[in-house]
């Protein structure tokens, strides 16, 4: 079983190959530079060094968001563009859970990844994954108010991991309104990468079998939250606001 | 896919890659040249297979209108998250009608601006996985250039140089067209495009959106000479338009008629403001044309299957005897296969964008995608 996956969520672009149990390659670049310039050739310098003939994939996984609007379209556009020419099923699995993923049995502290959604919001989910059992999720991906997150983490008096690029902005938030003992993932732990995204739809594969598959043509991101447009129109405000004809 | 071709267009890729450049040879052995090109720079999500840039084997339009009518206009993240629903289903039954596999294929083309950058990245995203994964050359287009191009599916017979107007919703511009991919920008808008106007003043009569072809319908009831609206000039430059004047005298009467507890006939004020934008666009283009002392002209886009804008400016031609060349609405809407027909043009020049194409949101015309090397 060989999976190329994607992973565009945030500010960092990642692309990762794996077959079977084995990384054989991944390529992350958190440095700025726009996902929509290098997502792809990053794609294909990894082909080229692991010398990977792309029809021998077997799916392509991907973040299926929440995250950054555009950033997810970019990934699940290129996504969805080589199950389409390659004739390849999808792999969709949730950014916070693949996010999560990285802090792998890391014993009895809650995993609490956050990603910034601004407004006092991020896009949060709480795992766990004790040693000697299951990756598990405690509460499934949302949006929510920081000091939402907080409660229920003083709530579960357990002690908590926090990683994201959320964490990160919501540090004081974080200091102010969190009493249970509390740390923030290293660096090189706290981001999103494409080699636990294949990973983890690795793990959907060896549960679920053919069932983790997503069909390319009828895949669609979960943005967790409705355009500005629509949520104004739903709060019944002045419409022509929004109006811009390009 | 026959793994013989793959393998054969991967070897390409790889060269390619290294050399930078496609190899001369390379386009030698095409005899046909099929390009899949890909539009979605606002709210039509588009595919369509060409061959040799002006037969079209297949042109899928799925349109987002009814959803943006909702809102008055188009949002662009409802744009963006509407074209990537779409994409993968519209590409496939552009390609089956075609009849046509990506083994076929000689490369892949996609609008790189100007346009809305969510709707145009989901556009280039998906072109560059399919290029990428069928090892095909990508090929980043302009959008405008597109409009223009869509003349040449239309009338087979037409080449440059012409003069041509292109109007839409986001654009006015009179252009010279020297050659395939060589343009001169001669006047365009110093504020509202022309189709944004009619937006405007549809908005404000009560017509609601899209503007254009409401706009189109209610003025064939009405008296274009029952008022006189102001034929926007812009000081200095000639081939310029501003119809921001426009837009506001209409405005003002319908405040004035309100204020008066005169009751306004909306078609007359429809027929009026249309008499007044298609004046000012058919003087400029006209007199273009016998300055630059060309015997073409074109109309493009959204604007150009105005009714009233085709028949004055087909009339003016006729009087002084220039040939007149227009699409059908279904090239002059935003659609993919001007854009293969454009990319055709860029193909035969040996011109590929790098996977790493990004939108360019504010291209405007003249300005290539491929660095200085393209003149203008």
């Amino acid at each position: 079983m060989k999976i190329l996956a994607v992973e565009t969520s945030g500010k960092a672009c990642s692309t990762a190959l794996v077959e079977d149990g084995r990384i054989l390659g991944e390529y992350s670049l958190n440095c700025g530079r726009a996902t929509s310039c290098s997502l792809v050739p990053m794609m294909d310098e990894l082909k080229r060094m692991t010398e990977l003939d792309l029809h021998t994939i077997d799916a392509v996984a991907l973040t299926a968001g929440p995250g950054s609007f555009t950033g997810i379209r970019i990934g699940a556009a290129t996504a969805k563009g080589l199950g389409l020419a390659l004739e390849k099923p999808l792999i969709p699995v949730p950014t916070l859970d693949a996010l999560a993923f990285n802090l792998y049995g890391t014993g009895e502290s809650l995993l609490c990844p956050m990603l910034d959604a601004r407004r006092g919001q991020v896009y949060t989910g709480l795992y766990e994954s004790p040693a000697g059992s299951a990756f598990r999720t405690v509460h499934a991906q949302c949006l929510q108010e920081v000091a939402e997150t907080a409660e229920e983490l003083n709530t579960a008096g357990r002690s908590v991991i926090f990683l994201g690029d959320g964490s990160d902005a919501y540090r004081d938030t974080i200091a102010d309104s969190v009493h249970v003992p509390y740390c923030f993932a290293p660096a090189h732990l706290s981001k999103q990468r494409a080699a636990s995204v294949a990973a983890l739809a690795m793990q959907y594969y060896l549960a679920q079998g053919e069932k983790c598959f997503a069909d390319p043509d009828a895949f669609r991101p979960e943005y967790l939250r409705l355009s500005q447009a629509e949520r104004r129109r739903e709060a019944g405000a002045d419409m022509s606001m929004t109006v811009r004809r390009q | 896919m026959t793994t013989d071709v793959l393998k054969e267009r991967h070897r390409r890729w790889e060269v390619r890659q290294r050399t930078g450049a496609r190899k001369e040879t390379d386009m030698l052995i095409q005899k046909d040249v099929v390009i899949l090109s890909i539009e979605s720079s606002c709210d039509e999500t588009a595919a369509a297979v060409t061959v040799n840039g002006r037969q079209v084997l297949s042109n899928e339009i799925s349109s987002q209108i009814d959803i943006h009518t909702l809102y008055g206009g188009v949002v662009p993240e409802i744009a963006s998250r509407k074209h990537i629903e779409r994409m993968n289903q519209v590409i496939r039954e552009a390609m089956r009608t075609a009849g046509k596999t990506f083994c076929d294929l000689d490369a892949v083309a996609v609008t790189a601006g100007p346009g809305l950058v969510g709707a145009l990245l989901t556009g280039i995203s998906e072109a560059k996985a399919v290029a990428f994964a069928s090892g095909l050359p990508l090929i980043g287009v302009h959008h405008i250039e597109g409009h223009i191009s869509a003349n040449y599916i239309a009338d087979k017979t037409l080449e440059p140089p012409f003069a041509c107007l292109v109007v839409s919703g986001g654009h006015t511009n009179l252009v010279r067209v020297k050659g395939y991919g060589e343009y001169e920008l001669l006047g365009t808008t110093r504020d509202d495009a022309a189709g944004e106007a009619f937006d405007k003043v549809a908005r404000a009569i009560g017509l609601g959106y899209p503007g254009g072809p409401k706009i189109d319908r209610a003025a064939k009831d009405g008296n274009p000479e029952a008022i006189r609206f102001p034929r926007g000039k812009v000081e200095g430059s000639e081939f310029d338009f501003s119809f921001s004047g426009i837009k506001s005298s209409v405005l003002n009467y319908l405040n004035t008629c309100d204020m008066k507890g005169e009751k306004v006939d909306v078609n007359d004020v429809a027929a009026s403001f249309q008499e007044a934008v298609v004046d000012v666009l058919v003087d400029h283009t006209m007199a273009a044309a016998r300055l630059c002392g060309l015997d073409r002209i074109a109309l493009a886009g959204g604007v150009a299957s105005n009714s009233a804008l085709r028949g004055r400016m087909k009339a003016a031609c006729e009087r002084e005897n220039i040939a007149f060349f227009c699409p059908p609405p279904v090239l002059c809407t935003d659609n993919a296969a001007m854009i293969g027909c454009a990319a055709y043009y860029e193909f035969l020049k040996g011109r590929e964008s790098g996977l790493d194409l990004n939108a360019v949101p504010g291209l405007k015309l003249g300005e290539s995608l491929y660095g200085t090397e393209a003149g203008a």
